[in-house]
């Protein structure tokens, strides 16, 4: 009888405690803070504090930031975002050659890259990286899911990939997708070595064997990742000796553990500790802001927000300094768009919709409201970047929605029940948001706001199908010229502002507070944290 | 007595096949599709009907159970779904760190428990009686999160004699052998007669014990009091005072030993707690333990995580009953192990 009793309480213990919030190692990203040096130094050993462990090391395999924190380090790809910006530039291909139908992406690769284990890097070698996730017949496809091989829909993107010769490869695509080289420079198209993936199956994630500028040496689970200076680096080899990713849960234990010199430099500060920080002499802070949006889609397909008017006249009552203030503190800044500000052809030209609730009612009088309506409000379950608390997020916005007579009723499900019900259109209003993958605006606009993402399950939460808005992003999706895409999404941003289906809320700021001798770490826009370039002042 | 084991070792496996079943029950009836949850904003319906296939949840709950239960009478939990690893292997990476931080902080917990339990008892009434006992109120009300912080404020980054978290020096080049770094530690010391990874882990072992041993101190510390209060008032005891023998003789050499059989039990409980790992001491101290390990697996609707995590934790409660069970006759030969 007492076993019995005691068995109980353990699952008491285990199941009564998972109520509370989650921690989340999602991407965020950056901007570049100079220093002026007096040159790098080589040497010495650097220890990153993080807020979690890595899933696995797969760069293929796997989707969450921390993942990829230690696969960047150890992998390179054939384009690459250069350091600190989304721009592309040429990585393990030196060069590419574009068809005139560009439909035909040749790529010329560098021919004195190994891999830590020997192992050239060549064409072959491109073709298995890639031809693992692609083709279900493929040795080691079963090694997957895949996920962001699926998430970039490349499948429906790349025909063929071909070694032309022992340092060309040739991908042959299905239709024209500007992005498409964007793709090239996420974590997922890393190129792995053919050999070790042979040799560890499903143990490579475990075991990840690349070409970049960080050797794997141990991975202690829930702890820390140790990594070593490749010296054989096919270019210039890395300035530290060692790279640590050190598993510190708790913001301020991590914090703590800056202040001591325990860590070097310091992910995911505590909104309250940033202005600390600041003010400490011994710190160093690095902050920009992330490439994510959160938004309240408002669901076009439903009365009343089929009218414009009425979406509008949600943009105008909802005070987006309020919930700033409240839920994000100096880890945040108002929304107007779809896009970041960090990202490339964001139009800040556009004014956003002032707060204003006398504006709101009357826009409502006008669609046939004047004493408001009654709604519902989706609120996110888990933080995300994007939102740290969703819970918070809807309750001021339900206390601003009173004051224009919208009575509007909180509506939560678990995260995986929310995220299926939201895509299936069931609510009137719901918080969501997103966070950028390759740095083009198309991962905003397209996944998000497009018609073709409006079917269920849906990217385009709000249902919204705008004809003209469409054809700026379908066009821009297909054309090359960077100048050409810009006007087009600026353009198309303006649709967005005028058919508010949205109301944008913020986006987070990354903060990454550092030791003062940590020299020329640069924040990437797109959520990665690099090392290669980084040295200690000795 | 070898019998008597045997007999509870049996046992063990009806009480985990029921166990087993309730983990199953629970997580079927728990809401929220694993898949969903795994593929987060990005899912696309295709992608979440191979997945949902590929963990089998397509398949009648019956049959689910079927190959679950097939599988845990192999002790073979499976791959986690969130990392895709072994699960075995997880638990056999973090279990060690819980194991090890429980068995220290039970054992500042208790020496110091039944010390400060005997003297408030002993000298029932005094200021020592008094300062301990609102001490104990304090211990077993303090928030873990909270004292675990203090500490480490003040002895950590204050007076700068521990370090904030971790198991061992981070910059050390250290590589664990069996994952109890105590252990480990001092092999390296042996091998290499290098004391400084083993004084580095030990130096790391202490805010964290101090942090999670309080809360039982603090109960070992009242149960102690309030059972010797009980055993000296017992006619045993006064006969052996008006014999003429020595009060402290009395009290640790005839009381203390009868009064010890619920505390026993107190602390096999309380140890069992610990093993089942302690989440916010873990997160407080980046102590790579179970229990984080399961609260993030729960989260994640990581289903054979969950199963294996709390399939482990309650074989390891049924052996430390054992263990009490055995104990008892031990402290108190009266009791028949029938």
């Amino acid at each position: 009888m007492k076993k019995a009793f005691n068995v109980l309480l353990i699952f008491l213990l285990a199941f009564t405690v998972f109520a509370g919030g989650q921690q989340d190692a999602g991407q965020a990203e950056v901007e570049a803070a100079e220093e002026t040096t007096e040159g790098p130094q080589s040497g010495g050993v650097l220890v990153f504090g993080r807020g979690g462990d890595s899933v696995g090391l797969d760069p293929a395999r796997e989707t969450d930031g921390e993942s990829f924190y230690a696969t960047t380090q150890i992998f390179d790809n054939l384009v690459e975002f250069k350091n600190g910006t989304t721009e592309i530039q040429p990585a393990l291909a030196k060069s590419w050659d574009i068809s005139d139908d560009n439909l035909t992406f040749t790529f010329h690769l560098v021919e004195d890259a190994t891999f830590h284990d020997g192992t050239p890097f060549n064409a072959e070698a491109v073709v298995f990286s890639l031809g693992r996730q692609m083709w279900e017949d493929h040795p080691y496809y079963d090694l997957g899911p895949w996920k962001y091989w699926g998430y970039m829909d490349m499948s429906n993107i790349v025909e063929d990939i071909v070694a032309v010769d022992e340092y060309t490869v040739r991908f042959d695509l299905k239709k024209v997708e500007a992005p498409f080289l964007a793709n090239l420079a996420m974590d997922f198209a890393a190129m792995v070595s053919p050999t070790a993936v042979e040799k560890y199956g499903e143990d490579f994630k475990s075991n990840p064997v690349g070409t970049g500028p960080f050797k794997f040496v141990s991975w202690q689970k829930d702890s820390n990742i140790v990594l070593e200076r490749n010296e054989n680096y096919w270019r210039r080899p890395a300035y530290l000796d060692r790279l640590i990713l050190e598993v510190i849960p708790d913001p301020t234990a991590r914090y703590l553990a800056l202040q001591k010199g325990e860590i070097d430099v310091m992910d995911f500060p505590s909104p309250e500790d940033i202005e600390d920080m600041k003010a400490d002499p011994d710190i160093k802070v690095i902050q920009q802001p992330g490439l994510n949006v959160g938004y309240l889609a408002l669901n076009c397909e439903k009365e009343p927000f089929d009218d414009k008017r009425v979406r509008q006249a949600f943009n105008y009552a909802i005070n987006k300094d309020e919930i700033i203030e409240a839920v994000f503190g100096s880890a945040g800044t108002p929304a107007k768009n779809p896009l970041p500000p960090t990202m490339w052809s964001y139009n800040d030209s556009i004014d956003p919709y002032p707060y204003d609730p006398a504006k709101a009612k009357e826009l409502l009088a006008e669609a046939g409201y004047p004493d408001g309506f009654e709604t519902d409000l989706w609120a996110m379950p888990v933080a995300r970047p994007y939102f740290p608390d969703g819970r918070k997020v809807a309750e001021i916005m339900q206390a601003q929605l009173k004051e224009i007579g919208v009575e509007a009723e909180i509506v939560s499900y678990d995260w995986g029940t929310y995220l299926d019900r939201t895509d299936s259109g069931e609510h009137e209003t719901a918080l969501l948001g997103w966070t950028g993958d390759n740095g083009d605006p198309d991962n905003f606009l397209f996944v998000l706001l497009s018609a073709a993402a409006a079917e269920v399950p849906a990217g385009n939460i709000a249902f919204w199908k705008d004809e003209e808005f469409n054809e700026l992003i379908i066009e821009a999706k297909e054309t090359f010229d960077r100048e050409r895409r810009t006007e087009l999404y600026m353009e198309a941003q303006e649709v967005f502002h005028e058919e508010a289906p949205w109301v944008p809320v913020a986006h987070s700021i990354v903060t990454e507070p550092m030791q003062p001798n940590v020299m020329n770490f640069k924040l990437s826009p797109v959520g990665k944290r690099v090392f290669y370039s980084v040295w200690l002042d000795q | 007595m070898l019998k008597y084991v045997l007999k509870r070792i049996a046992l063990l496996i009806p009480t985990l096949i029921g166990v087993a079943t309730l983990v199953f029950a629970m997580v079927a009836l728990s809401p929220g599709d694993p898949a969903r949850v795994m593929l987060g904003e990005r899912a696309n319906k295709e992608q979440l009907e191979k997945l949902r296939s590929e963990l089998g949840l397509d398949r009648p709950l019956i049959e689910q159970y079927g190959i679950y239960m097939k599988n845990m009478v192999q002790f073979d939990f499976g791959e986690s779904i969130k990392t895709g690893r072994k699960v075995s292997e997880e638990i056999k990476e973090l279990y060690p760190a819980t194991i090890e931080l429980a068995f220290f902080a039970m054992l500042f917990a208790t020496t110091l428990g039944i010390i400060i339990g005997v003297l408030s008892a002993t000298r029932r009434n005094t200021w020592i009686d008094y300062t301990s006992m609102v001490g104990a109120l304090f211990g077993v009300s303090m928030p873990v999160f909270w004292l675990a912080l203090v500490l480490m404020m003040i002895f950590s980054v204050g007076l700068d004699w521990f370090p904030t978290g971790g198991r061992i020096n981070i910059r050390y080049y250290f590589e664990a052998i069996t994952n109890f770094y105590i252990i480990d530690t001092f092999i390296y010391w042996i091998r290499d007669g290098d004391p400084k990874f083993l004084i580095s882990s030990l130096k790391h072992m202490v805010l964290p014990a101090l942090a999670l041993g309080t809360i039982p101190l603090a109960i070992i510390a009242r149960v102690t009091r309030s059972s010797m209060l009980e055993v000296l008032k017992q006619d045993y005891v006064k006969t052996a005072r008006s014999a003429g023998i020595v009060e402290k003789r009395v009290v640790y050499r005839y009381a203390l030993k009868n009064a010890l059989l619920p505390v026993v039990t107190i602390i096999g409980l309380q140890f069992g707690l610990l093993l089942s790992g302690a989440i916010l001491t873990e997160t407080i101290f980046a102590w790579p333990g179970i229990g984080k390990w399961i609260y993030k697996a729960i989260e994640a609707r990581d289903y054979p995580a969950v199963q294996g995590g709390v399939i482990v934790i309650a074989t390891s409660f049924v052996l430390i009953n054992l263990v009490v069970d055995i104990l008892y006759s031990i402290v108190n030969p009266k009791i028949r192990l029938q």
